[in-house]
């Protein structure tokens, strides 16, 4: 990354609300809208004082209306804005499903090109905050489905900070997937830390033994376990995918013909998620490259429980990553 | 309501020319609705086919109250619109043929008509699914002072829709200038309006949000045009949004599959009786404005254009299945 050197500490949350102050300001076009995103501060604090700042109009908190919402946002995309709507949660965003597959999703499609829908949706995604079974499900796999959006999970300061602008920029629907457990993650971006692209993967390690492709938070369980792993000899290439859809297939393909193996974690579901995708790929273009079948490291199919260690049974852990690496190392060498 | 015939007289003085050109408008519509139901049993047109007859009175009165700046959002029930509108008659047929001079390049079809120059944005085919985008249309223009209005067309099976309450009450709390437009043809689908709303004045519903409301008899052109003129003034005030209701009826099936077991033949010959078109007529010819050789004329032109959009969807040329994967994603960058 550029920047004059100057170092500044920031956390996700910190992140993310840069990025939409400094959009705010420089696009007159742009505006925030969702529930409690004003005089709330937003459910997890991430537009705190952005309504002092920008005021009612440019930060404005609707009623529990997602459909409606949502859809205003589509409207309003199309005739001008560049709006950023706010969706609380991923399992709430299934009450504007109609509007996002069948509006936002078609609509450049279905008017021969005529009209494309410049619209930014935000909302956190993800569990292990024990909030149960509907307010901590995966489902940007699901949105990953729908061609004609495209669908960006930040995991870095870096991203959060830099995801925004570009997607902003972009003439067609983006979603984007924030982890609600990545808020409160602290470090250090450069003052001038500006856009980044939406379309690449990144390799967030380098390891020629294993590529471990994730995103999201779980990117942080891939990069701790590659730490474990690389004591026991056995160096992991780190793929954070950063954009589910399109997916950067040049990537993930160009870290497995390097490394021979191949885990794909995923926070989402195992069945038809976005880790069987990867795999498909993997097999339809880098199969005679496998030293060893490709493996998935996904959430257990059960929906998200309350107790604790439940919720972190049913999870992706480190714990997990490092034992299927090294069974998968060991029997193939 | 019931679904009787409302029996109010056709009303209100009007100039000729005037006149003419509104019945020459529901011409237009019954004419080009008449040749879609041909075409699509010669099979020259597929998919669903929802056809407005009986309606035109709503569309055509509406139309005339909006500026060519308002944007207009609609069901898929959308040709008599799109037509009033001002989107050519061989563009909407050449989209239903699926060619790419259509208006949506055949990506659309009947029931998703789209046009830049008029400011139509469809066409859309999930009951209730327009609503919320009227809401964003009319934010984004009050948002910087835009003069325009949005117009959102409904039937009475949208009000059963979540979809109407949160735009009705999110119009409402924003002081939108969205016309909500029903066009209650007094069946959603097969599901006659006692049968599907626990309360069946739909006016009603607006005062729930403290919304201006009114009814208007469907069937009158003029009685249409006055109310929507009304409900357009009240909006472009300033004043917020406003809910008009247009009781009507769709002379035929909800589209090319329906047998119509759902209602008798009594009663949609009732109806006929109050033709919109030929009420229209009637008066015209009983005020001396309109006589047997003009309205000859005017049917003359009618036909002359439909063939003419015919002809300009037979000549039509289909999209290469090159481009197939176009149109997902912009081929340019946002200004």
């Amino acid at each position: 990354m550029s920047g004059n050197g100057q170092m500044v500490p920031m956390t996700y949350r910190e992140a993310v609300r840069e990025a939409m102050r400094e959009a705010m300001r420089k696009d007159e076009r742009v505006f925030l809208m969702g529930e409690d995103v004003g005089r709330y501060g937003g459910c997890f604090a991430v537009s705190k004082g952005l309504l002092q700042e920008f005021g009612p109009e440019r930060v404005r908190d609707t009623p529990l209306s997602e459909s409606a919402f949502v859809g205003a946002g589509i409207g309003a995309a199309m005739n001008g804005m560049r709006p950023i709507v706010e969706v609380m949660t991923v399992n709430f965003s299934l009450l504007a499903g109609d509007q996002i597959l069948n509006n936002a999703a078609t609509i450049l499609h279905m008017s021969g090109g005529l009209f494309n829908v410049p619209l930014v949706i935000r909302m956190a995604t993800g569990a292990g905050r024990q909030v149960a079974a509907q307010h901590s499900h995966s489902l940007e796999g699901w949105f990953a489905h729908i061609p004609g959006i495209k669908v960006i999970t930040p995991a870095t300061l870096e991203d959060a900070r830099g995801m925004l602008w570009t997607a902003l920029e972009d003439p067609d629907p983006v979603l984007i997937f924030e982890h609600a457990s990545l808020y409160n993650m602290a470090g250090e971006l450069p003052a001038s830390a500006g856009p980044v692209d939406i379309d690449r993967a990144r390799v967030r390690r380098s390891g020629a033994d294993v590529s471990i492709i994730t995103y999201g938070a779980c990117l942080f369980k891939a990069l701790e376990a590659a730490e474990t792993l690389a004591r026991d000899g056995i160096e992991a290439d780190v793929v954070d995918l950063r954009t589910l859809r399109p997916l950067d297939d040049e990537t993930f393909l160009a870290s497995v013909a390097k490394t021979h193996r191949a885990v794909i974690v995923d926070e989402g579901w195992r069945s038809v998620g976005i880790s069987a995708e990867v795999s498909a790929r993997i097999m339809e273009r880098a199969f005679y490259e496998l030293d060893a079948p490709v493996e998935r490291i996904c959430s257990v199919e059960v929906p998200m429980p309350y107790a604790r260690h439940l919720e972190q049974a049913a999870l992706p852990q480190a714990e997990t990553i490092v034992a299927t690496v090294q069974r998968m190392v060991h029997a193939h060498v | 309501m019931n679904a009787a015939p409302m029996n109010t007289t056709v009303t209100t003085p009007v100039e000729r020319e005037h006149a003419l050109h509104l019945l020459h408008q529901m011409l237009r519509i019954r004419r080009f609705e008449a040749r879609a139901a041909e075409l699509y049993g010669a099979m020259k047109i597929r998919g669903f086919l929802h056809l407005y007859d009986g309606e035109e009175a709503v569309a055509v009165g509406v139309m005339e109250a909006l500026t060519p700046d308002d944007n207009i959002v609609a069901t898929y029930r959308e040709h008599g619109h799109a037509l009033a509108r001002g989107i050519s008659a061989g563009a909407i047929m050449a989209e239903m043929y699926g060619k790419q001079e259509g208006c949506a390049r055949g990506r659309g079809g009947s029931m998703h008509l789209f046009d830049a120059a008029t400011r139509f944005y469809g066409g859309n085919a999930i009951v209730g699914g327009c609503l919320p985008l009227a809401i964003g249309f009319a934010l984004a223009d009050k948002m910087r002072g835009q003069e325009r209005i949005t117009c959102c067309f409904f039937g009475d099976g949208a009000v059963a829709e979540g979809e109407f309450h949160e735009s009705m009450n999110l119009a409402a709390l924003w002081r939108l200038p969205v016309l909500f437009l029903c066009e209650n043809n007094l069946y959603a689908m097969g599901t006659a309006l006692e049968r599907h709303q626990s309360v069946t004045d739909l006016t009603r519903k607006a005062a729930s949000y403290d919304v201006p409301a009114a009814a208007v008899d469907g069937q009158d052109v003029l009685a249409v045009e006055a109310a929507a003129r009304t409900a357009v003034a009240a909006v472009r005030s300033g004043a917020g949004p406003y809910f008009l209701e247009c009781r009507t009826y769709r002379f035929r099936g909800h589209s090319a599959f329906d047998t119509e077991l759902y209602r008798t033949k009594d009663e949609v010959e009732q109806w006929k009786q109050r033709d919109p078109i030929r009420l229209f007529i009637h008066l015209l010819m009983d005020e001396g404005l309109l006589s047997e050789t003009d309205l000859a004329e005017l049917e003359r032109k009618v036909a002359d254009e439909i063939e003419a959009a015919v002809a300009f969807a037979e000549a039509g040329t289909w999209e290469p299945v090159e481009d197939l994967e176009r149109f997902v994603y912009s081929e340019r960058r946002s200004p």
